[in-house]
């Protein structure tokens, strides 16, 4: 076992594990896109960034591909990260304004505006599909082509092949082709449809986390909460 | 087309099969066919025991690896900043009017096969134009016709 502080907690982890399973394990709630459970982290879609490292000396990383060494100071929502993962999933919805769990995710990390111009793409490269064909389904039938910009997810050579069963796995996994709720502004970018308009009980939380959900429930009685 | 396989199989086992080598085989088989045929690519796939896709995403990501047939004379003509300064655009403009095709294509015929590089490193003789390797330096529109064979049209 390793132990290593996490939001200013003392904790211990499987040596095994990536940073990601600890916080998990630890209950704490990291929004993730790119990882899964039964494939391999990817660490593609950077939502799970964590900083590490103490005082002056922290950078972000992402907690599916980062692991766990002794001593290892971790902060899962200061309010550096809170913001990359605003920005991040700002830059998702610009290319993927169709994507339900893009915008259920901007629900809940409280996006409120995205201020690039949408995409409109049906494609985020999270390479998910990539992934349980190969992993889970051991087709092999679909990868990436081309590259930077230009970089998609094909058959190869661009045909109908024969290594593909037509098994779904790919649709069923994907986050991006599930569309989206048709809520009152079912057009814009950000469709705000399950957004929490209550203020949140603090601005950022530093080194630790408020783990009372709904929010306001540590200043509510339970008499208001409905 | 139909492939060689015996050709084939020698430019493999140059590299002992190994999935590793991928890229070196690829590069061997574009120099003999000069491009990458399709089938040649099924073929290393499963001589590799790689899925096809594998080699599919190497071919498209390599500028180096082309998947379609290359004409018998090439024509590279430089982008860079230096050459682009000096006209360039309007060279390639040319060259693509004479040609009839655009940057990247082939003539029906497959004479020429005509591209675009970002920097040749030849930028004092800007803007310069490749043709079979041999550079040809300070190149204007009017020059370009005699790099072409006047009998075509």
């Amino acid at each position: 076992m390793v132990s290593f502080m996490l939001n200013g907690a003392q904790v211990q982890a499987d040596p095994k594990w990536n940073l990601l399973e600890a916080v998990q394990f630890y209950g704490i709630n990291i929004p993730t896109l790119c990882h899964d459970e039964g494939l391999t982290p990817y660490g593609v879609c950077r939502m799970c960034v964590v900083e590490v490292g103490d005082q002056n000396r922290t950078k972000l990383v992402a907690s599916c591909m980062h692991p766990i060494t002794e001593g290892l100071n971790v902060r899962t929502h200061s309010s550096r990260v809170i913001k990359t993962r605003k920005m991040i999933l700002e830059l998702l919805i610009a290319r993927c304004p169709s994507s339900k769990k893009l915008q259920d995710m901007a629900a809940m990390l409280e996006l409120k505006q995205v201020r690039f111009d949408p995409l409109n793409e049906d494609c985020i490269l999270c390479g998910l599909c990539v992934r349980m064909c190969e992993e889970q389904m051991v087709a092999k039938a679909i990868g990436y082509a081309g590259r930077g910009t230009d970089r998609y997810i094909t058959t190869p050579f661009d045909m109908t092949s024969d290594e593909c069963r037509k098994c779904g796995a790919c649709m069923y996994i994907c986050p991006v082709c599930e569309l989206r709720c048709q809520g009152p502004q079912a057009s814009t970018t950000l469709c705000s449809g399950c957004i929490n308009t209550e203020p949140v009980c603090a601005p950022d939380y530093g080194e630790a986390m408020c783990f009372m959900v709904p929010c306001l429930s540590c200043v509510k009685k339970p008499e208001d909460v409905k | 087309m139909t492939i060689d396989e015996s050709r084939l199989d020698s430019i493999i086992d140059e590299y002992n099969g190994e999935q590793g080598s991928l890229i070196s085989i690829l590069q061997d088989i574009q120099a003999q066919y000069q491009y990458l045929p399709r089938e040649a690519m099924d073929y290393v796939a499963m001589r590799l025991k790689i899925p096809r896709v594998q080699v599919f995403g190497v071919a498209t990501f390599f500028k180096a690896f082309s998947l379609k047939p290359k004409g018998k004379q090439r024509i590279h003509v430089c982008m860079g900043t230096a050459c682009h300064v000096r006209g360039s655009k309007m060279v390639l403009e040319e060259l693509e009017r004479k040609l009839g095709i655009k940057a990247g294509d082939t003539t029906l015929d497959n004479e020429y096969t005509l591209e675009t590089v970002n920097c040749l490193g030849a930028c004092a003789l800007g803007p310069v134009v490749v043709k079979n390797e041999e550079y040809r330096g300070q190149m204007t529109p009017i020059k370009v016709g005699s790099l072409l064979d006047t009998k075509k049209p």
